[in-house]
């Protein structure tokens, strides 16, 4: 027999919550509406702007697409906690300095696709970061300035 | 860290270039942190108490008669607190009808907030579901039982005027929205004294905007109040202020629009949406808030659609290059409502004023028609016509190059309107107030190293790499004046204000009628600001989206913002410093004339030696006015408006080149690379206005490449989802380079006119020349029907 609710305990940010959950509920939305993290967005819920991307167990995923109750037991983190851990504040004043965010609603989802890529350390091409953002959806910028910043960050987070 | 920033504009040097000016400055936007923050404030965020969802059962079909709503299951749903039909919801919100006076003969259908007896679009909402969750409303959605008697749709502009054609709207006589018939010149002497004619049909795919945030609204109506509260993600909160209070029946102080974050606007969050018209009519009858956020399905097939129009077109040209004449039939369908309140003749209106705006040639034939149809509806949308209008007219340009051997920027710089022939007007009689299309085409022309870039190109031909060039000369609507909707009958206000003031520590705050949606009107407002006022930019604070907390404006659409928004900002400065300055004389016993305010500072103007910091002076005028002279009283808060007079538009112009190579066994394009050099009069910021067109260029680029609503025969579109409706994404998108020629407009001390629009006006034609261009020499039919999809384009090489 399956249960529709399930009870979860998930590390979010760093804090253990323990919530009872309709095993229909996305991640998002259970970020979203259940513990009032709004900084991950929906945009468009099958899984192709990358507005909802969280982290889960330290990978990047998109909260559209995995279930709150697959998270039983996991530690996510969402913008929010990120943010406030200072993990990628020069990448987010890189961001501002360079106006790489028009509207701001892809900014999240794209600030944690990016540090995905630059954790490796290395300093990836032009290219390279295109095809790794091009799974997040920006309809203000025309993307070229986000890659400018991701491309500074790289190179002075090499030079460190 | 260094950033990079863009370098490409030349130094401001006017009577704006005060002490510590920040105009021509790219300074950061100053609310951008929170935004990478994840503590934005998007209205799909929103929570309040007692706050209900809706959702929509909308019509599966493009026209049917609706023969019954059964609610009684729906209603017995978990967490179901309401179940409305149409005709209830009637009751509490009246239709409207979205025709303009100055759109001659347009005429349209009153529209409901919901489908009273017949859908006519698939996606119209027939019965709204109010429940504690929207997941619950959403199960609830699927209860309710709607009676459909199908009604044959009218889908096909080309045959929605014929005979047998049903008329969507019997009361109106036949299916034509709008028609303009506009001759100027003599077009049939122009085409007789022609040494060749190009004759071609363009056509224009239907594509939307799809912002990245979907549209989304919290209605409040408080009874205690009589008050309705719309926190509400719009680019203009005082025309939503009016026709909320017009169509519930309240008077305009009695509703508040609201508008923080904003997810994307781009045109589409500047109408009259039924369901959101609905959801504020659902708060008003249930007495509580009511939050609609469209999901992304939804949002296909309700936020406007645009672009749809095929237009057969001729241009004549003489041998040595001369254009002697331009016609143009131009036919959109448009859905079976004309929006409201801007309509949706529009689009056509413009495709008529703007089609051959940047050329000398006088003789000019066209007709425009816009005809209704069982599809979703169609109205203004980011560059609204310029597109259409500019491919059009640079694919005639670049086709006649062709067929007479001509260099297509020899042909342009034989008939481009000459930097000094200003004013001047063009074709269809619109009026330019100073252009300069010859300057941006010798700066583009060196910026991309056009030379070097032929020489490669014929490198690469010769070992089967297919590479193209293309241009697009075009020609911008900004700033406009109430010429563009007010004389019309639309409460959409074309002037707007700022309003400032000085705190009680120095600071001044600044409340503006224009909006912010990600362009930096607020970076942009606080700038002119600080400059004109004479403090640091962090002692700005900027307040915006607020109907009770702002002056009365228009908001941010048609590239108005800077333009219009930084003028009512440079005058309020100035009012302002007068004001402090005549208060700072009284205490100092000087006169206002020998003093100035630089850097947050009161100074003597000649020499710039302190005289009293701001914060001492606000000290002294709030909280010890009794050591001020008997009968002095300090005025520390300053408004001011501004609406362009001398010009209905500020006309902005530039010119933009794509290269692009195509894979002639695919029919997939890359593009290598895009240029565009613009004219928006002062930059007030160059950041600002570099990333504004960059991010219009990806948007027309979309439109050429990849977007395209596909409706099927029945009214049924095919591709509602964004995994099936292709939009650009980082891999496939150019770097674009971005140069600027100033030439300021006179109509306003700052000479700001609009950027927002440029990159998507011309960026569609450019790319569509540099397909041809690479494909020409293959033999290939010229391509003209967006979007220029693989199988198009080896369809044109006679490979499929």
């Amino acid at each position: 027999m399956s249960e529709r609710f399930h009870d979860i305990t998930v590390t979010v940010n760093g804090e253990e919550v323990r919530e009872h959950v309709d095993a229909r509920k996305t991640l998002v939305d259970f970020l979203r509406d259940d513990l009032a993290l709004t900084g991950s967005h929906v945009g468009c819920e099958h899984g192709v702007c990358g507005a909802c991307t969280v982290r889960v167990d330290g990978v990047v995923v998109r909260g559209c697409l995995m279930l709150a109750v697959q998270c039983d037991g996991a530690r996510v983190e969402t913008i929010e906690g990120i943010a406030d851990s200072n993990e990628i504040a020069d990448l987010q004043q890189a961001f501002i300095d360079r106006n790489a965010l028009q509207c701001g609603f892809c900014t999240p989802g794209m600030l944690l696709t990016a540090q995905e890529l630059l954790r490796s350390g290395a300093v990836p091409s032009r290219d390279t970061i295109r095809v790794h953002l091009s799974g997040n959806y920006c309809r203000c910028t025309g993307y070229q300035a986000i890659i400018d910043a991701v491309e500074a960050v790289a190179k002075a987070r090499a030079s460190e | 860290m260094t950033m990079k920033i863009t370098e490409d504009s030349p130094p401001i040097l006017s009577a704006l270039d005060r002490p510590n000016s920040y105009i021509g400055r790219s300074v950061p936007r100053p609310n951008l942190a929170r935004l990478t923050q994840g503590r934005a404030q998007f209205v799909s965020d929103l929570t309040l108490p007692r706050m209900a969802h809706v959702a929509f059962v909308r019509s599966p079909h493009a026209h049917a008669r609706i023969t019954g709503i059964g609610t009684a299951a729906a209603k017995k749903a978990p967490g179901v607190i309401a179940v409305v039909t149409g005709a209830e919801l009637a009751q509490v919100i009246t239709p409207w009808v979205g025709v303009l006076t100055h759109l001659k003969g347009i005429k349209s259908a009153p529209q409901y907030a919901m489908a009273v007896e017949r859908a006519c679009w698939q996606g119209e909402a027939v019965c709204a579901v109010v429940a504690r969750t929207r997941a619950e409303a959403e199960d609830a959605c699927e209860l309710v039982e709607v009676g459909y008697q199908e009604l044959p749709a009218v889908t096909d502009a080309e045959t929605a005027l014929d005979a047998g054609t049903p008329v969507i709207h019997p009361e109106l006589g036949d299916n034509l929205t709008f028609e303009r018939v506009h001759v100027a010149g003599d077009p049939d002497e122009g085409f007789k004294d022609a040494d060749a004619v190009v004759e071609t049909t363009f056509v224009f795919g239907r594509h939307t905007g799809v912002t990245n945030e979907p549209r989304a609204i919290v209605a409040d109506w408080n009874p205690g109040d009589a008050r309705l509260t719309a926190y509400h993600g719009t680019q203009a909160p005082h025309m939503m202020q009016n026709l909320f209070a017009k169509h519930l029946g309240l008077e305009e102080h009695q509703v508040r629009v609201v508008t923080k974050d904003v997810g994307g606007s781009f045109g589409i969050k500047v109408h009259t949406y039924a369901d959101e018209m609905a959801t504020v009519a659902l708060s008003k009858l249930l007495k509580r808030p009511i939050k609609f956020v469209a999901d992304r399905i939804e949002s296909f097939v309700t936020d406007i659609h645009a672009r749809d129009h095929r237009v057969k077109a001729k241009i004549g040209v003489k041998n040595d290059g001369t254009i002697t004449a331009w016609e143009i039939d131009d036919l959109t369908g448009i859905g079976p409502y004309s929006v409201y309140p801007r309509t949706s003749g529009i689009e056509a209106n413009q495709i008529v004023n703007l089609t051959g705006g940047p050329y000398t040639c006088p003789n000019y034939r066209a007709r425009a028609r816009v005809v209704f149809q069982n599809k979703n509806v169609m109205c203004q949308y980011r560059a609204v016509g310029h597109p259409i209008a500019t491919a059009v007219t640079e694919g005639l340009v670049e086709l006649a190059a062709a067929k007479i051997g001509m260099d297509p920027l020899e042909i342009r710089r034989r008939n481009l309107i000459p930097d000094d022939a200003h004013p001047s007007s063009g074709p269809s009689g619109i009026k330019f107030e100073a252009l300069s299309h010859h300057e941006t085409l010798a700066h583009l022309d060196a910026m991309m190293n056009y030379a070097g870039l032929r020489a490669e190109q014929k490198r690469l031909r010769a070992q089967g790499i297919h590479r193209g060039i293309g241009f697009a000369s075009f020609i911008e609507v900004t700033n406009p004046s109430a010429a563009f909707y007010g004389v019309g009958g639309a409460k959409i206000s074309a002037q707007d204000g700022v309003t400032m003031k000085l705190d009680a520590q120095g600071a001044i705050i600044c409340q503006t009628g224009v909006t912010e949606q990600g362009q930096g009107a607020e970076a942009v407002i606080a700038q002119v600001a600080a400059s004109a006022f004479g403090v640091p930019i962090e002692q700005v604070r900027v307040i915006t989206g607020d109907t009770d907390n702002t002056p009365y404006g228009g908001g941010t659409w048609a590239s108005r913002a800077a333009g219009i928004g930084g003028e009512a900002a440079w005058q309020a400065g100035k009012a302002l410093r007068a004001n402090v300055l005549t208060c700072a004389a009284s205490i100092l016993q000087a006169t206002p004339d020998e003093l100035d305010i630089r850097n947050g500072l009161v100074v003597n103007r000649a020499t710039g030696a302190e005289r009293l910091p701001l914060a001492e002076l606000a000290r002294i005028a709030y909280f010890r006015p009794d050591t001020l002279p008997p009968g002095f009283q300090a005025e520390l808060m300053a408004t001011r408006h501004y609406v362009p007079r001398a010009w209905p538009f500020a006309f902005t112009n530039g010119i933009q080149a794509s290269y692009l190579e195509v894979d002639i066994e695919s029919g997939f394009v890359r593009l290598i690379k895009h240029w565009c050099v613009e004219d928006c009069g002062t930059v007030i910021n160059p950041q600002l206005v570099d990333e504004q067109i960059r991010g219009g260029v990806v948007q027309g680029l979309g439109g050429a490449l990849f977007e395209h609503c596909l409706y099927d025969e029945r009214g049924q579109l095919l591709n509602g989802n964004m995994a099936d409706y292709l939009v650009p994404m980082a891999a496939e998108m150019p770097d674009i380079e971005v140069g600027h020629v100033v030439t300021p407009t006179a109509d306003s001390e700052l000479g700001a006119k609009g950027a927002g629009e440029a990159g998507t006006a011309g960026a569609p034609g450019a790319v569509m020349n540099a397909i041809n261009d690479a494909l020409r020499p293959l033999g290939a039919k010229p391509l003209t029907d967006m979007p220029f999809t693989p199988g198009r384009i080896l369809h044109a090489l006679g490979r499929v």
